[in-house]
C-alpha cells in the first residue's frame, strides 16, 4: 500500500512531523512502514518561467535559443525540445539547481543531475526547461504532459514561483506493509485514523453529505442476490447526464502519487474512493444492462466470459458473477466485463459497492487466473457497513466535480448487519497481562482515539464494524500496548525457575557430531525432498519398499517431489559437488530424517527416522569408515561386540565390500564402498565409502551411564597363534570362536597379521592373533592358559583351520 | 707409605684427566678403587703397618680415596653433560615444518547457531523438544488460529501431501503438541526443519530451519516476553545489543510483535549490512492467543504465555555474513571449513 503523506495530512490536519518521524512512529504503533520516497528528491531551484521569444540557433539546426522570463529576470536558455512555443509557461531549473533524471525516463540517478550555466554550440544557456521525466515523474502521472518535450503548465501560475509546488510534487509517498488482519488499513482513512491516534491529533474524515435528485433509483434498476452466501451486501446507485472529462488536478495528484494513473473523472472517482475507503467500486454503463436488473449468482461450470481487458476467462460454479437479466456483465469483485464497460459516450452510470465473501474471491481469482487491485482488497473480507459509506462518498464526488447528476436513493440488498461486537473492559487484567501499570484513564483515552466506545454503565467496549480484528480481551490489550508504546513496557523475566534440558535423543546426536568431526568429517545439510529418479540412480530394485514414498502433491518440480526414504542421495550429490570442484579428501556427515510412510497413501503421521550418514572419498577406506562407527558406538556406551554381516544385499554398494552393522542381534545400519555404477551415475570417478546408522535403532542401546571397573592388578598372559585359514572363513568367525571358547579369563585378542599369496597354499590365507588372558583375583597359572587355548584351538580346527608351525 | 699413596693419587688423577669417555673413567674407578684396585691393595697391606700407625695410614688412604672419588664424579658429570649437549645440538628440528593435524571436521553454521541458541535457552530453564516435520493441517494451521480460508494459509505457500497432511511451514505446531500433553508450566524451545514452496535463490530455500519458543505459566506477561528475548539477543549478539519491539500480526499470538536488534556490525549507526537502518529484524513473537490456549484445553483466564519463532538460517547468514543461502545446502568443503 502506497499513499502520499499529503492525503493522510488532509484528514489529520494538525499532523506536523518530518518524514522520518512519521515513518518511525507509525511503525512503532503497528502500521509498518516499508519505506518512503520524497517526490521532490533532487529537485532544486526549479521555478515557473514563460518563454517570451524563440530564435534559431545559428550553428545547430536542432536547437533553439529561448528568452525565458523567470519572474525576477529574463534568462537565455538553449533547448532541443521540439514542443516549445512562445508564451508557454514551463518549469525551469536555474543555474546551480538540480533535476531528478534525464528526459528519457531511465532510472533516476541517486544524486540527481546538477544543472550549470554554460554554452551550447557556442551560445550561452543559463538553465534548462524541464520535461516531466526530468522532474522524476512520468506521463502516466501527468497525462497532460507531452510525449517528448518540456512540460507546459495548463493553469495560471505565478512566474518565478516554485514549479515543484505548482506540480504538487512537494510530497512524500509512504509504503506500508499492512498485516492481513487490518483490512481497514488498506485505505487512506484507516491509515489516517492510525496516524491521528499515534500522534494524538484529531482525526477529521471527509464529511459526506446526502446526494441525489428527486428521482427514485428503483425506477432505474433492481438488484437480486441469489448467492447470498457469497455476497452479503450489494449497494447500487445511478448517476445520469455523465460528462466525461479529466478529473481535477488535486484528485489526479493524489491518485498518481498513490500509483494509480488518472484516466477521467468517472474512473478516477471510483479509484479515489477505493483508495480512500478501501472499498472497491465498479461503474457500469446502464444502457448495456438488459432488463434494468442486476443478478448476483454463481457462474455455471464451463462457461466463458470476456473481461474488460479483452481476455476470455473460463468459469466454474466457484466464481461469483454479476449479471443482468440476460447475461453476465462482470466477475464479481475481480473485473468488469467487456460488454458493460464505460466508454466516453456513456450517459448513465450504475455504481456498484458490494461486500463479497473474501475467501471466495481469493479462490475465484486463482481459478480465473486474474488478480486485480479490487480482488486483492475484497479477498481480505470487507466490512459491509463500509459499502454504503463509500457509495455515498462517490456520489458526492460526482456532484462536486460536476461529473453528472445523482439519482435519488440507493438500492441496498443485504443480509441483516451484525450488531456491533462488544468486549468487556478489564483494566486490571490488561495491566497484569502486559506487565504494566497504565492508568484506567490512559486506556480510555487510547480507546477514544481509535473509535472504541466505552460505556461506563455496562463496562463494555463497543467495537466499530471496521475493526473486525478485535475479538476479545487480548486484542484490547494489544490496542493498549501499541498506543501506550511497546518500548515503554518494562522488561522482566518470568518468575519461577525451571531446569533446562536437552533430551537424550539430541544428546546422542550431539555425540554423533562430535565423533564424526574428530574423525575428520564435516557436517552437511541436504534437502528432505528429492526426485523419484533417485531410486534408479541408486540402483534400487523396482519392488523395493524404499520406493514407497511420501509424495508432495504440489512440489516445486519433479526434482523435489518425494520425501526421501534413504539418505544417500543428498550425501552422494554433495560429494559429487566437491569432487567436481576438485576438492581432495572430502569427508561429510549429515544428521537428517528419512520419511517412511506407514501406509500409502499417507493418512497419518509417517515414521521420521533420524539417519547418521557418513560419506567420503580420497584418503581412507572401508575400515576407516568402520572405525568411525565403532568410535561413535563406544562413546555412547555401546561397548559390546559390533558384528558385521557381509551379506547386506545393498544394490547401491560394492557387492564384495559392504556389511550390515548389528548390535546385540539388531541391525543398526550398514556401510560399504559405493557401487562403481552408482559412482558413475553421480559423476564421482573415484572410490566412495558410506555408512548409514539408523538412530532410532541405536537409541535403546545407547547410554551415558558409566561404571568404573578397576584396573587389573594381576599380570596378563599372552599367546600368539598363527593359522592357515580357508579363504572363505572371515576373521569375524575366528573371533567368534575365540570369544565363545576363551572362558572367563579371556581378556582380549588382537589380529596382528593377515597374509595371502606365496608360501600359503591355494585357497587359504595366513592369519595371526595375539590372545590375552588375565584373572581378576590371581596370577594365572600355565595350566589355566593352556586349557583355554586348547579349547580355542579345538574350535578353530572345527572351522578347517590349521595351526601354522 | 705416604709417598706411595701420593703416587697412586697422582696417577689416578692423571688418568682421570686423560680419560675421554665414560668407560675410561670406569676403568679408572676399577683400577684404583675396585676390589682388585691399587688403593684396595694398600688397604689389604695394612696388616704390615705397625698397629699404632694404622689409624693414621687408614685416614690417609680414605682421604686419597675420597679425593679420587670426588674428581671421578666431577669428571663423570662433566662428561655426561658434554654428551647430552652434543646430543641436543644434533637433535635440532625445523619448527616451521608443517604440523601433523588430525584434520578434525567442521560443524555446519546452522548447527553452530542452533547450539548457541539452545545453550542460551537451556540455561534459562527451557527444555528442547521436537515435533513431526510431516504434520497434520490441524497442528500447522487450525490449532494455531489459522482456519481454512484464512489468508495466512496462502501467505505461507504450503507443500501438501494431501488435504490433511502437509510439510510443516513453521515449527509453531510443536507448541500445540506440547500444550496438549497437559503438563504445565511449559518452557520449551523446538528447533527443526520447515518447508515452504519458495524457489531456490540467494535468499530463499524451500527447506529451512526455525526455532520455536513457548512459555506457559500463571502470570506470564508481555514484559516477561520482552525481557526474555532481550536477554537472548544480548547473549547471542553481545552485551551491548539493544532490542526494539514493533507491533505485528500473527494469527496465533495477541499482542504480537517483531523484534529488531541493533545492528551488530555497526552498533546501530547504520551501515551496508543493516541497509542504513541501524536495526535488523530477527524474530516474531507474541502472547499466546487465548483461542490457541483454549483449543489446547488451557484456561486463558488462569494461564498466559508467550511464544516466539526465530529463523535459524537468518541468524547464521547474519552472524557469519554469508551472502547466499544456497551455500548452506551445497556442502562445499571449502565453505564448511570456515566454521
Amino acid at each position: 500500500m502506497n499513499t502520499p503523506l499529503s492525503w493522510i495530512k488532509a484528514y489529520v490536519p494538525e499532523l506536523e512531523c518530518t518524514d522520518h518521524e512519521y515513518c518511525d512512529a507509525m511503525t512503532l504503533s503497528g502500521t509498518k512502514v516499508e519505506g518512503f520516497v520524497r517526490l521532490d528528491k533532487n529537485l532544486e531551484k526549479v521555478v515557473v518561467g514563460k518563454i517570451e521569444k524563440i530564435e534559431k540557433h545559428p550553428d545547430a539546426e536542432k536547437l533553439v535559443v529561448c528568452q525565458v522570463n523567470v519572474g525576477t529576470e529574463t534568462i537565455q536558455i538553449v533547448t532541443g525540445a521540439k514542443n516549445v512555443k512562445e508564451g508557454d509557461v514551463i518549469p525551469v531549473v536555474l543555474d546551480g539547481g538540480k533535476v531528478a533524471g534525464g528526459h528519457d525516463g531511465s532510472p533516476l540517478p541517486e544524486e540527481g543531475i546538477k544543472i550549470k550555466a554554460g554554452k551550447l554550440r557556442g551560445i550561452e544557456s543559463n538553465g534548462m526547461m524541464c520535461g516531466i521525466e526530468e522532474l522524476g515523474s512520468s506521463r502516466d502521472m501527468y497525462p497532460e504532459a507531452p510525449e517528448d518535450g518540456v512540460y507546459v503548465f495548463q493553469k495560471d501560475v505565478a512566474l518565478g514561483s516554485d514549479a515543484i509546488e505548482a506540480l504538487g510534487l512537494h510530497d512524500t509517498v509512504v509504503e506500508y506493509e499492512v498485516t492481513s488482519n487490518r483490512v481497514d488499513c488498506y485505505s487512506i482513512l484507516g491509515i489516517a485514523r492510525e496516524a491521528a491516534a499515534t500522534f494524538k491529533k484529531p482525526f477529521v474524515p471527509p464529511v459526506v453529505k446526502e446526494t441525489g435528485n428527486n428521482e427514485n433509483v428503483n425506477d432505474y434498476i433492481s438488484v437480486e442476490v441469489e448467492a447470498t452466501d457469497l455476497c452479503t451486501r450489494y449497494c447500487a446507485r445511478v448517476c445520469k447526464n455523465i460528462k466525461i472529462a479529466p478529473s481535477p488536478e488535486w484528485m489526479q495528484r493524489r491518485l498518481s502519487a498513490a500509483g494509480i494513473r488518472p484516466i477521467n473523472n468517472l474512473v478516477d472517482i471510483t479509484n479515489f474512493v477505493m483508495l480512500e475507503y478501501g472499498q472497491p467500486m465498479h461503474a457500469y454503463d446502464l444502457s448495456t444492462i438488459a432488463g434494468k436488473k442486476i443478478v448476483v449468482k454463481r457462474a455455471k461450470d464451463g462457461e466463458e466470459f470476456q473481461t474488460l481487458d479483452g481476455q476470455m476467462r473460463k468459469l466454474d460454479s466457484e466464481v461469483l458473477m454479476i449479471c443482468d437479466a440476460e447475461k453476465e456483465i462482470g466477475l464479481a469483485g475481480i473485473m468488469g466485463g467487456e460488454n458493460s464497460k464505460i466508454t466516453d459516450e456513456v450517459s448513465t452510470v450504475l455504481f456498484e459497492a458490494a461486500t463479497f465473501n473474501g475467501a471466495n474471491i481469493r479462490k475465484a481469482s486463482k481459478r480465473v487466473g486474474l488478480r486485480t487491485d479490487a480482488s486483492g482488497i475484497f479477498e481480505k473480507g470487507l466490512d459491509p457497513r463500509n459499502a454504503e459509506d463509500a457509495m455515498n462518498r462517490a456520489c458526492q464526488l460526482i456532484e462536486e466535480l460536476g461529473c453528472g447528476e445523482v439519482v435519488g436513493g440507493m438500492v441496498d440488498v443485504k443480509a441483516p448487519l451484525k450488531p456491533l461486537h462488544q468486549i468487556k473492559f478489564e483494566y486490571e487484567r490488561i495491566n497484569k497481562f502486559l506487565g504494566t501499570d497504565i492508568s484506567r484513564e490512559d486506556m480510555l483515552t487510547i480507546f477514544n482515539r481509535i473509535d472504541l466506545a466505552y460505556d461506563e454503565n455496562t463496562g463494555m467496549i463497543t467495537i466499530p464494524s471496521f475493526r473486525q480484528d478485535l475479538e476479545g480481551f487480548a486484542d484490547i490489550a494489544e490496542e493498549v500496548a501499541r498506543f501506550y508504546g511497546y518500548d515503554k513496557i518494562p522488561t522482566t523475566l518470568p518468575s519461577g525457575s525451571a531446569l533446562g534440558k536437552l533430551p537424550f535423543k539430541l544428546r546422542i546426536e550431539q555425540k554423533a557430531r562430535d565423533i564424526a568431526e574428530y574423525c575428520g568429517f564435516s557436517q552437511g545439510m541436504t534437502y528432505s525432498f528429492e526426485s523419484p529418479k533417485v531410486f534408479d540412480k541408486l540402483l534400487i530394485p523396482e519392488a523395493s519398499s524404499l520406493r514407497q514414498t511420501v509424495t508432495i502433491s504440489n512440489p516445486l518440480g519433479e526434482d523435489f517431489s518425494v520425501m526421501r526414504t534413504i539418505s544417500l542421495n543428498g550425501m552422494l550429490t554433495s560429494l559429487a559437488t566437491n569432487y567436481n570442484r576438485r576438492n581432495k579428501n572430502v569427508r561429510l556427515y549429515e544428521l537428517g530424517n528419512i520419511y517412511i510412510p506407514k501406509a500409502v497413501p499417507v493418512v497419518d503421521y509417517v515414521d521420521e527416522r533420524m539417519q547418521f550418514t557418513l560419506g567420503m572419498y580420497g584418503e581412507g577406506d572401508f575400515f576407516t569408515m568402520k572405525g568411525v562407527i565403532e568410535e561413535f558406538l563406544e562413546h555412547i556406551g555401546m561397548t559390546k561386540k559390533v558384528s558385521y554381516d557381509p551379506n547386506a544385499e545393498k544394490t547401491f554398494l560394492h557387492p564384495g565390500r559392504q556389511a550390515l552393522v548389528s548390535y546385540e542381534g539388531k541391525v543398526i545400519g550398514y556401510l560399504g564402498e559405493v557401487h562403481p555404477q552408482v559412482c558413475d551415475n553421480y559423476d564421482i570417478p573415484t572410490r566412495v565409502y558410506v555408512a548409514v546408522l539408523d538412530m532410532p535403532e541405536i537409541l535403546p542401546f545407547a547410554s551415558f551411564d558409566r561404571k568404573y571397573e578397576g584396573i587389573a592388578k594381576y599380570p596378563a598372559v599372552s599367546r600368539d597363534i598363527s593359522m592357515v585359514v580357508p579363504k572363505n572363513i572371515l576373521v569375524g568367525d575366528i573371533e567368534k570362536v575365540i570369544e565363545q571358547r576363551g572362558g572367563k579369563i579371556l581378556e582380549g585378542y588382537q589380529l596382528f597379521d593377515i597374509y595371502e599369496g606365496a608360501q600359503i597354499k591355494e585357497g587359504f590365507k595366513s592369519v595371526a592373533y595375539s590372545i590375552t588372558f588375565r584373572a581378576k583375583d590371581r596370577t594365572l597359572e600355565e595350566a589355566d592358559v593352556s586349557a583355554a587355548m586348547k579349547k580355542i584351538l579345538n574350535g578353530l580346527e572345527g572351522l578347517g583351520i590349521e595351526l601354522r608351525q | 707409605m705416604k709417598e706411595k699413596l701420593e703416587q697412586i693419587k697422582a696417577e689416578a688423577l692423571r688418568q682421570i684427566h686423560e680419560s675421554e669417555a665414560l668407560d675410561k673413567l670406569n676403568d679408572v674407578r676399577v683400577n684404583f678403587l675396585g676390589k682388585k684396585g691399587e688403593l684396595t691393595a694398600v688397604l689389604k697391606s695394612m696388616k704390615d703397618v705397625a698397629p699404632e700407625d694404622r689409624p693414621k695410614v687408614g685416614q690417609m688412604v680414605n682421604e686419597v680415596r675420597e679425593e679420587i672419588e670426588r674428581v671421578l664424579d666431577n669428571a663423570k658429570a662433566d662428561m655426561e653433560k658434554k654428551v647430552r649437549d652434543a646430543k641436543l645440538k644434533a637433535e635440532v628440528i625445523d619448527v616451521t615444518l608443517p604440523a601433523q593435524k588430525n584434520n578434525v571436521g567442521h560443524r555446519h553454521p546452522n548447527t553452530i547457531a542452533l547450539q548457541e541458541i539452545e545453550n542460551i535457552f537451556v540455561g534459562m530453564g527451557y527444555e528442547v523438544v521436537e515435533g513431526p516435520e510431516i504434520e497434520k493441517d490441524y497442528y500447522n494451521f487450525e490449532a494455531l488460529n489459522i482456519p481454512a480460508d484464512h489468508p495466512a494459509k496462502d501467505e505461507q505457500d504450503t507443500f501438501y501431501i494431501n488435504a490433511d497432511m502437509l510439510l510443516r511451514t513453521q515449527t509453531s505446531g510443536v507448541q500445540v503438541h506440547e500444550m496438549e500433553k497437559g503438563k504445565l508450566p511449559i518452557r520449551m524451545i523446538a528447533p527443526g526443519r520447515v518447508f515452504r514452496a519458495d524457489e531456490v535463490d540467494a535468499t530463499h530455500s524451500p527447506s529451512f530451519h526455525q526455532v520455536e519458543g513457548l512459555v506457559i505459566d500463571k502470570n506470564v506477561t508481555f514484559a516477561d516476553l520482552k525481557g526474555t528475548l532481550a536477554e537472548f539477543a544480548k547473549e547471542l549478539f553481545g552485551e551491548d545489543t539493544k532490542v526494539k519491539f514493533r507491533p505485528h500480526h500473527f494469527p496465533f499470538t495477541e499482542p504480537s510483535a517483531e523484534m529488531d536488534v541493533s545492528c551488530f556490525k555497526c552498533g546501530g549507526k547504520g551501515c551496508r549490512f543493516c541497509k542504513g537502518e541501524g536495526w535488523i529484524e530477527i524474530l516474531g513473537c507474541g502472547m499466546v492467543h487465548p483461542r490457541v490456549l483454549r483449543m489446547c484445553n488451557i484456561d486463558p483466564e488462569e494461564y498466559s504465555g508467550f511464544a516466539f519463532g526465530v529463523g535459524l538460517e537468518r541468524i547464521a547468514l547474519l552472524k557469519y555474513e554469508i551472502d547466499d543461502m544456497r551455500l548452506l545446502y551445497e556442502n562445499d568443503i571449502r565453505f564448511l571449513k570456515q566454521f
